[in-house]
């Protein structure tokens, strides 16, 4: 269980985000919604230990993340960020196995037990045949997956995926948020930031608005996604409505600018 | 771009047999440079002669040749060409490990002002005519510091591209060392210290004796450590430094290490050979060509490049010419149109 109470965040010298409460448990998928640059991807550098925090309490199972080795953190709590190109051309399975680099000493190289790790991983996410071929030429929904496969590898009880299904195509979306799904669905805790909240209204059990470094709201989907709180938080009008069992989001063109 | 070795469809955790033919073609290609480099050169010695030389002085035996073929080939060319292959071999290797931890695969140690760190180091040892450990110590010191300020200035830039700063920052780096040596140059004794100074910058291997040798392995030889220990741990090391930390690695201490480790080799290797350029960029590059990115195969890959191609280019330097070529410069003449040829022909990622 990940616990933030009051929380201030940011880069060194220079706090963003302040007053942040959260609370994550085991099997549950929190949402985070809110406009470009209000501090999404500061806070979860945060949570992730990768920031020191700047001020209030920062817990993972009841223990302090700023302090916790790094190793043992990654044993615990995986990040998927956004997938960028990568420098080296690296197969995928190389990419995925160094998932395991928490699981092994400093100077110790993956054994057959890592690389079997790597294939079952692999193949839960469907993506065995990605195996041999080299990061740098696969396609952005490929590589999102084998990010995922990648963060699954650490075996961990959490997983943090910065914005997934951004520049993913239609169908490539789907597949992310079946997979966030299953995950929650084996006991897995999964934060999460999209900029489309279908997507919140289609996976999370929980959903935080963020704006300017701050959570204005939290609660379920219907609770928290309505044309009120979506409109304030983007400046725009929306029309929210139910459709195949779902929340759908819809933006007004013409409504006020 | 890669080898038919390493096909596509291959696991990658296949290994097998079609590898080791590799390697063992590798080694022998190597010993073949190594023989042909103690045969030719001003006095003719054929290659047959050589091998007789080599094989009585390892076991022992007298093997019935002219004291002077004895001579050249073990006491003038092998010091040579064993330098030329720890030469070579550490500025492949540490090359490999700059471009992987700096993720950028333009950087070398020329870049980053290790070269020129290490020239100024070594330029005040010879200026002060201090002794050659010295020297050598300088040199090492020079290295490390240019690539701790380069460094610095690179993780200053948290929002900013911090690979392009870290390139110009090397840059700028290395003019200013540069002016700091060409000072030197002008306050040295031309009659003494000059023409030192001015081979010494150009770069050869003709005045390397086997006390060189001896001086310049122990440091190779402890800059391998680590990077052999951490073979695969480079490998997560050439990821952006936030997703390495978010995998489980203290990314701070390991990259000390690493950095540390290659910035002795090539100090090591500077401060005996002066400035060769173009190892450092060029051979990693092949070698990932050859076997891909993986540290474990691309270590010992660069390793045996790097080795070979210096020790073939200095017996270039030494035998095509009457007088004998700069080695500095006949790395550039031959590295700088190769590695544009390879710019131009990689397809895709920095294969």
């Amino acid at each position: 269980m990940l616990i933030a109470a009051d929380l201030a965040f940011g880069y060194p010298g220079r706090t963003i985000g302040r007053g942040v409460t959260l609370c994550v448990s085991p099997g549950e998928v929190f949402c985070l919604l809110g406009p470009n640059g209000c501090g999404k991807t500061t806070l979860f550098k945060t949570l992730l230990g990768l920031l020191r925090p700047h001020g209030g309490r920062l817990e993972l199972d009841g223990r302090p993340v700023a302090g916790t080795p790094r190793r043992e953190f990654a044993r615990r709590v995986a990040y998927v960020p956004q997938a960028t190109a990568a420098t080296f051309p690296f197969t995928v399975f190389d990419v995925v196995l160094m998932g395991r680099a928490s699981a092994l000493g400093s100077f110790e190289r993956p054994s057959a037990k890592d690389r079997q790790i790597v294939r079952e991983t692999l193949s839960q996410l469907g993506i065995e045949h990605l195996a041999s071929r080299s990061y740098t030429a696969i396609s952005g929904g490929e590589r999102q997956m084998a990010l995922i496969a990648r963060a699954l590898a650490q075996r961990p009880a959490m997983i943090v995926m910065d914005e997934p299904t951004a520049s993913l195509d239609f169908g490539n979306q789907v597949l992310i948020l079946r997979q966030i799904l299953a995950l929650a669905a084996g006991g897995m805790a999964v934060i999460l930031s999209t900029h489309e909240p279908g997507h919140a209204f289609a996976c999370a059990d929980t959903v935080a608005l963020m704006c300017a470094g701050g959570i204005v709201m939290t609660g379920t989907p219907d609770a928290a996604l309505t044309p009120e709180t979506l409109g304030s938080l983007y400046g725009i009008e929306v029309a929210v409505a139910r459709l195949a069992g779902r929340g759908v989001c819809v933006p007004l063109l013409h409504g006020r600018p | 771009m890669r080898d038919e070795n390493f096909p596509e469809g291959s696991l990658p955790d296949a290994g097998g047999g079609r590898n080791r033919t590799g390697w063992i073609a590798a080694w022998l290609l190597l010993a073949v440079i190594v023989m042909a480099a103690l045969a030719i050169g001003k006095y003719e010695i054929t290659l047959a002669q050589a091998f007789h030389v080599m094989g009585a002085k390892l076991t022992g035996a007298s093997s019935g040749l002219p004291p002077t073929v004895e001579t050249v080939v073990w006491n003038v060319r092998l010091p040579r060409v064993l330098c030329g292959l720890a030469v070579g071999a550490a500025l492949a290797v540490s090359g490999a490990v700059y471009q992987g931890l700096f993720r950028n695969p333009l950087v070398s140690p020329d870049i980053l002002g290790v070269s020129a760190g290490a020239s100024l180091g070594a330029i005040c040892g010879i200026f002060f005519s201090l002794p050659v450990l010295a020297i050598q110590g300088l040199s090492f010191v020079g290295g490390l510091a240019a690539v701790a300020v380069v460094y610095a200035l690179g993780s200053l830039a948290r929002e900013r591209d911090p690979v392009l700063l870290l390139v110009l920052a090397g840059i700028a780096m290395g003019a200013l060392l540069g002016a700091c040596i060409s000072l030197l140059k002008v306050l040295a004794d031309p009659y003494n210290q000059l023409p030192a100074i001015t081979f010494w910058l150009l770069g050869s291997l003709a005045s390397t004796t086997r006390g060189d040798l001896l001086s310049i392995l122990p440091a190779i030889i402890l800059g391998l450590v680590p990077m052999i220990l951490l073979r695969w741990r480079m490998n997560v090391m050439t990821l952006d430094d936030e997703e390495a930390r978010a995998l489980g690695v203290e990314t701070a201490r390991t990259r000390l290490a690493l950095i540390a480790a290659a910035t002795l080799m090539t100090s090591a290797a500077v401060s005996v050979s002066g400035i060769i350029g173009w190892i450092g960029l060029l051979v990693p590059h092949v070698a990932r060509a050859l076997v891909g990115p993986d540290f474990s195969r691309l270590l010992p890959a660069a390793f045996l490049l790097g080795g070979g191609y210096l020790v073939a280019m200095d017996t270039l330097a030494r035998s095509a010419a009457a007088i004998e070529i700069p080695l500095g410069i006949l790395t550039a003449a031959v590295g700088a149109p190769f590695f544009l040829w390879l710019l131009v022909s990689t397809r895709r990622g920095w294969a």
